[in-house]
């Protein structure tokens, strides 16, 4: 096995692991962190997928990678909201609950 | 290839311990140390911009922000581990994740040979950008129009956020105020390092047009060193309806759009910039953008307004 695949094998499990934290966490903010290993599971398929194209002297295709930064900066900014909007509930409500019946 | 099996083991072992781990803040420290751990691995992968990324957004700053929010939602964990599924839906839940695990692993093994690239693309045109970094040359130029809509996202979570804030405090100041203990150890680093930080994230985003680096990894790091300085107190959060804050955040993508605009005129598309002064523009965007970007992110990190302004 090359070293790349090795690297998607490590991608692969990264979704599977933070999939597994997103159901069965029950607390909102563990959920939150969960959804960022999907996400860092995620770019490292595309940077897996961006290694296999290296190409032209570049160690790597470079529209991959740059859609892997624009991505970190995009999944910055929706953890960030998701943070503001736990803690609002939590001043709103004093829970962190996300049951409906609650 | 044994360093690669090794940093891969750490990787999936750190990642266990994020999901696993009783404690929340203890899941957040381990999240940061996998960012650290990912930036290795995105520089075995030949990616030094991405691990430059990795290493200061995915790991430093949303790892503050989290420590931060875990911090002031500690007493709310006791409630919430009533709720957690019993042992079968945990079962179920493991074993179709490890299903998805699965189908991945198999994507990769049977990806295209020989693997689609756009690299001899990328390199054949670079001369007319008048980049040196190809991952520059993609964000600024080839796909520029991404970079721009990025950058209207972050301004819209922002609002997102700013919205949030209670109708007392609104367009007041985020986060509560920090006082400077003048002998605390945080003032101390936060004197000594934000000096340097400030410089070595105008580096990162001036050498990010030749060599690794850019206006993202140069703006967080910028960022960062304002999140330093307000957590030491050093210096205050300003009041998110100044009108000087507002026109920093929204110079850089009215720039961006602006010499998009003139693309029509000049190269005959939105976006195009005209050879002979393609360098030029892409760093009359990337100098205001650096610091709309910078702007943005560290107030991302400060959250809503808390407090009312003074007027």
């Amino acid at each position: 096995m090359t070293e790349t695949a090795l690297y998607g094998l490590c991608a692969a499990g990264l979704v599977g692991l933070g999939l597994f934290g997103l159901i069965v966490q029950p607390h909102p903010l563990r959920k939150i962190l969960a959804f960022n290993l999907i996400g860092s599971g995620v770019f490292l398929l595309f940077g897996v997928v961006a290694r296999r194209g290296a190409a032209a002297g570049l160690g790597g295709d470079p529209v991959p990678q740059a859609l892997v930064i624009t991505g970190l900066v995009v999944a910055f900014a929706a953890t960030a909201l998701a943070v503001a909007l736990l803690l609002r509930l939590f001043q709103e409500t004093g829970r962190t609950t996300l049951r409906s019946d609650g | 290839m044994a360093f690669d099996i090794v940093l891969v083991l750490l990787v999936i072992g750190v990642a266990v311990w994020t999901i696993a781990a009783r404690d929340t803040f203890a899941a957040v420290i381990g999240f940061v140390a996998l960012g650290l751990l990912l930036t290795l691995v995105w520089v075995r992968l030949a990616a030094p911009d991405v691990a430059l990324t990795e290493s200061a957004l995915g790991s430093g700053l949303t790892g503050g922000l989290l420590l931060g929010a875990s911090a002031r939602l500690a007493c709310s964990e006791a409630t919430a581990s009533d709720e957690e599924p019993g042992a079968i839906l945990q079962l179920i839940a493991a074993v179709l994740c490890a299903l998805m695990s699965a189908g991945l692993v198999a994507l990769v093994l049977l990806l295209p040979q020989p693997a689609p690239t756009l690299a001899p693309q990328a390199v054949a045109n670079i001369a007319a950008t008048g980049l040196g970094n190809p991952v520059t040359a993609v964000l600024m130029a080839y796909r520029a129009i991404d970079t721009l809509l990025e950058v209207v996202v972050l301004l819209l979570a922002l609002v997102g956020i700013w919205s949030l804030a209670p109708d007392r405090v609104w367009g007041g100041l985020p986060g509560p105020r920090r006082h400077a203990d003048p002998n605390g150890l945080l003032t101390f680093i936060a004197q000594l390092l934000v000096p340097i930080g400030i410089l070595v994230g105008i580096y990162i985003f001036w050498v990010g047009s030749v060599a690794p680096g850019g206006e993202f990894q140069g703006a967080t790091i910028l960022a960062a060193m304002w999140v330093l300085a307000s957590m030491a107190g050093l210096v205050d959060a300003p009041s998110v309806s100044g009108r000087r804050l507002r026109l920093m955040l929204a110079v850089g993508p009215a720039v961006f759009f602006a010499i998009g605009l003139t693309g029509f005129a000049t190269a005959g598309a939105f976006l195009a910039y005209p050879e002979a002064h393609a360098k030029a523009l892409i760093l009359t965007i990337e100098v205001p953008l650096t610091l709309s970007i910078a702007a943005t992110l560290a107030l991302l990190v400060a959250g809503p307004p808390e407090r009312a302004s003074g007027r």
